[in-house]
């Protein structure tokens, strides 16, 4: 008899620290609605963190919760994968974690194209340590703990994994948690490296990019002179990018043309 | 002092020009013989050039150690003549390139400045003013006798014969050092051909090209009659026993997979590397159709041989993680490091420590500090083993004394990870990972396979029907909580680099703290509890000592052959080998060594072990003999060092400075 999962049954009882209004939250109810879903066995699953804010979502999914090292995730979720493949392995990692420390790591998952999901929150600021800039802030900016603007150009997530070798490429939205739980199904499903960005609001640290800015605060559409969110959903433009071995090379570079475009 | 040193047979070149391959050759050809072997290899961190040599003992009864001495050198360059030609023996021979003897050592641009300086004030001639044959006719006024071969003309005569281009030949200087050396010695062509043979195994051309060249090799020694000029020979043995020869790197490979280790991950450092290559050569991993182009006889080949996944990971850091990862999974997980790759795992060190996870590392250490002498001995990372890693968490460390040791505690090593849920460091030096010996044999049933407490499913069931949650962190008795493999059903735990509490979730509580931390801990005084002594430490006793070594590693082969040496002249030394470093023997050891005058040996400068000795039990060595130029300890240097300990001519401190 085979015993229906509830949503509940992917929770912990910890308390949840993150800061009130923090993108994470949506992330994490994310993860878990797709679990969910999926009705995958908590037993069978495995999340695999590093350090910072993101890294304690392990603690509030019920599956095993592997909470690492700072930038080292990936590595740990490799030899768990390659150990027990029966696993679910979903990483979940920060824009410092994943793209700072741990770079050279996510770097060569995707060259090995392991059976996993990385989930990367980027808020572009290093939120447990007070809001320092993270290697996906653009150069110029400056948030609220920033002396001065930022110095660095930024490292587009979307285009280093694709160069890395990434099987599976996507982009959500923390506060579009239907959205969001859909790609994170999507990039369990998918068999080789699943990698989903999730542009995060940092209520904290990141006064420029906030959930309002998202919501399209300040971006009024000529046509309607109304207030316009700054995020659309790509599959509702007619975009597809799905490349295969049977994929000739002309559609290839139109398709590489289309995903660069809207990587940006 | 010959004679008690058995053999010694000396091959020198130019890095990549076939010293190791030429150095099997005969290691096999005198084994076949039935000798016992003793090999060592000397190299520079370099690819091609570099003056690399091997060094081969040989001798009727077992034999573990090195001299810095030979009876027979065989060179094919000038370089190796100019550097070893005063480290002959009596009546020893030097095969030389006939061709070579107007070479002059200002010519030679891989000696070192002030090795060129040294030579030529030894000879008092300048640099440019020195060659070959001057060398050689001093050793010659010393007893030695120099033999020329005519390399060229033996590689023309089978380049007429096979039509083999000379300059594609060349590559077989090698073999015609090896081969003239036996036939030097007078042994059995034949035995030379089987070793050949076996050496290059289904590369049938290459075994022609070898024989061949070896057959005139032979006939150029013998018509000359220079086999009749030097005095040993090399009789056949009756020995119908199967031995083996082994270094480190592979005995711990072979360790490794007796031990049913499942995963082991690596970054290419010398001299790790060797170990990971073993096991990679018997990998195994089950293709499936779906994402699979293979033809199924690749199939079937990947999923029949061996059965371990060997992953060369980004850096050091990815393979302990990585190792870790698996490790937490079930499989018996491993990797394999120098000091360098060491120095960057210490975080995953630290985080296998926190979380309980058993994952052994094999630390090779060399001559550091930093990138130090890639391709050197040194014992100089004991301390650091012991010690690295922020904060303070249980690990286990053993270091294996030679080639049979390191087997055995290789298996070990993963008993002692999984049954004390911790990372097990098993510490060798270059000395032994590139050194071979003959064994007599290896018995994995010797150590039994021991996975500590390990809950299973149904057991997890009848917990979780009992309402009982599953505590990854349990507080118990011994410190020991039942591990639960990630994956398993009816269970879930959490990790964290945190402190955390039974669950595995953070925690900053004071209270949970101390519980915690002293429940990790406990586990070292559980372990030094239920270890054996016979584990811990070797101890050789002696009737009425003159002197107790003190020592660990892989400087037990000098040692047990100069107690060996000591007994023929009557005198009598004792010997205690420490093999389990970390928890430390300490009570085993002041048992053993109060009211005795000792002596600490060790290959670093600060004498690491007598320090840990010292903390441990208070006690404090009479005379240190240490080692620190990368060379490992020769058996002819330490019977120096240690006699004038006995006879207490010995200064506090000795520093042992040969090898070239």
């Amino acid at each position: 008899m085979e015993l229906k999962l509830k949503l509940t049954d992917y929770r912990t009882d910890v308390h949840n620290n993150w800061c009130p209004g923090c993108g994470d939250f949506g992330i994490l109810s994310s993860i878990q609605q797709a679990l969910f879903e999926m009705q995958l066995n908590p037993s069978k699953v495995a999340i695999i963190s590093g350090i910072g804010c993101s890294a304690k979502t392990p603690h509030y999914i019920n599956g095993y919760g592997i909470h690492t090292l700072h930038g080292r995730a990936i590595p740990y979720a490799t030899g768990l994968k390659l150990a027990n493949p029966e696993l679910e392995v979903i990483v979940t990692v920060g824009d410092g974690d994943g793209l700072g420390i741990g770079a050279g790591h996510f770097v060569h998952a995707g060259r090995r194209n392991v059976d996993f999901t990385v989930v990367l929150y980027n808020n572009e600021v290093y939120g447990l340590t007070k809001g320092q800039a993270a290697p996906t802030l653009n150069i110029g900016v400056k948030t609220k703990s920033l002396p001065k603007p930022n110095i660095n150009q930024a490292i587009n997530p979307i285009l280093l994994a694709f160069a890395a070798g990434y099987t599976f490429i996507a982009r959500g939205y923390a506060y579009e948690v239907k959205h969001l739980k859909e790609l994170i199904k999507q990039a369990i499903s998918h068999k080789g490296s699943a990698f989903v960005e999730v542009i995060q609001p940092c209520p904290t640290y990141n006064d420029i990019h906030t959930k309002e800015y998202w919501s399209g605060k300040g971006n009024i559409d000529p046509k309607t002179g109304k207030e316009v969110p700054r995020y659309y959903k790509l599959e509702e433009t007619g975009y597809e990018c799905i490349i295969t071995d049977e994929t000739t090379e002309e559609e290839y570079l139109n398709k590489i043309s289309k995903f660069h475009k809207e990587s940006i | 002092m010959s004679k008690n040193f058995g053999y010694s047979w000396l091959i020198g070149g130019a890095q990549g020009t076939g010293i190791e391959r030429g150095a099997s050759i005969f290691i096999n050809s005198v084994a076949a013989a039935g000798y016992y072997v003793f090999g060592k290899r000397e190299y520079y961190s370099n690819i091609m050039g570099e003056h690399s040599y091997y060094y081969v003992r040989f001798d009727k009864k077992p034999i573990r150690s090195h001299v810095e001495r030979y009876n027979i050198l065989a060179a094919y360059d000038a370089e190796t003549i100019f550097r070893h030609s005063t480290e002959a023996l009596p009546e020893a021979a030097i095969i030389y390139n006939s061709l070579l003897k107007a070479v002059r050592l200002s010519e030679i641009p891989t000696i070192e400045k002030r090795l060129r300086n040294e030579i030529s004030k030894k000879f008092n001639l300048e640099p440019n003013k020195l060659n070959l044959s001057l060398i050689l006719e001093e050793a010659e006024k010393n007893g030695v006798k120099a033999f020329p071969v005519d390399y060229t003309e033996i590689l023309t005569t089978v380049s007429k014969k096979t039509g083999e281009s000379l300059s594609e030949l060349t590559i077989m200087n090698n073999i015609i050092a090896v081969a003239s050396s036996l036939a030097l010695l007078k042994l059995d062509f034949e035995v030379l051909v089987k070793a050949i043979s076996k050496t290059f195994g289904n590369r049938k051309r290459v075994i022609e090209l070898n024989t061949l060249v070896s057959e005139l090799a032979y006939n150029q020694v013998n018509s000359k009659g220079y086999s009749n000029e030097f005095n040993l020979s090399l009789p056949k043995l009756e020995n119908n026993s199967k031995r083996y020869i082994l270094n480190g790197n592979q005995a711990v490979a072979i360790g490794k997979l007796a031990a049913g280790c499942r995963f082991q991950t690596y970054y290419p450092i010398t001299p790790a590397t060797d170990e990971s290559n073993f096991l990679e050569a018997h990998e195994n991993i089950e293709i499936k159709e779906e994402i699979s182009n293979l033809i199924n006889e690749e199939k079937e080949f990947l999923k029949t041989e061996g059965s371990i996944v060997v992953m060369e990971t980004e850096d050091e850091i990815a393979a302990i993680t990585m190792a870790t990862g698996a490790a937490l999974a079930g499989a018996r997980a491993s990797t394999s490091t120098s000091g360098p790759g060491f120095s960057l795992m210490v975080e995953g060190l630290g985080w296998a420590g926190m979380n309980e996870v058993p994952v052994v590392i094999t630390l090779y250490q060399r001559g550091g500090p930093s990138t130090g002498m890639p391709t050197r001995n040194e014992q100089g990372d004991l301390r650091f083993a012991i010690h690295a890693g922020h904060g303070e968490f249980p690990r286990i460390v053993l270091a294996p004394g030679d080639v049979e040791e390191a087997f055995y505690d290789t298996i070990r090593a993963f008993n002692y990870a999984e049954r004390y849920q911790l990372p097990v460091i098993l510490m060798l030096d270059k000395f032994l990972a590139n050194s071979v010996k003959t064994i007599e044999k290896i018995e994995a049933n010797k150590v039994k396979i021991d996975r500590g407490t390990i809950l299973k499913e149904d057991e997890l069931l009848k917990l979780k029907q009992a309402g009982k949650e599953y505590k990854r962190f349990e507080f118990t008795e011994n410190g020991i909580s039942p591990r639960v493999f990630v994956g398993t059903n009816n269970a879930v735990f959490w990790n964290t680099g945190d402190e955390h509490d039974e669950l595995g979730h953070i925690t900053e509580d004071p209270i949970i703290r101390d519980k915690m931390m002293e429940k990790r801990m406990s586990k070292l005084l559980t372990a030094s509890k239920e270890i054996p002594m016979e584990e811990k430490l070797n101890y050789f006793p002696a009737t009425k000592p003159e002197i107790t070594i003190v020592s660990w590693g892989s400087n037990k082969g000098p040692i047990l052959d100069l107690i060996e040496l000591l007994k023929d002249e009557g005198i009598e030394v004792d010997y205690i080998q420490v093999r389990i470093l970390n928890p430390f023997p300490a009570n085993e050891l002041r048992g053993l060594l109060e009211g005795k005058r000792w002596v600490d040996v060790e290959s670093n400068y600060s004498a690491q072990l007598a320090g840990l000795i010292r903390e441990n039990t208070g006690l404090k060595p009479n005379y240190y003999i240490v080692k620190y130029n990368g060379r490992p300890i020769s058996l002819d240097e330490l019977y120096i060092a240690v006699k004038r300990t006995i006879t207490s001519e010995a200064p506090t401190r000795q520093v042992l400075r040969s090898g070239a």
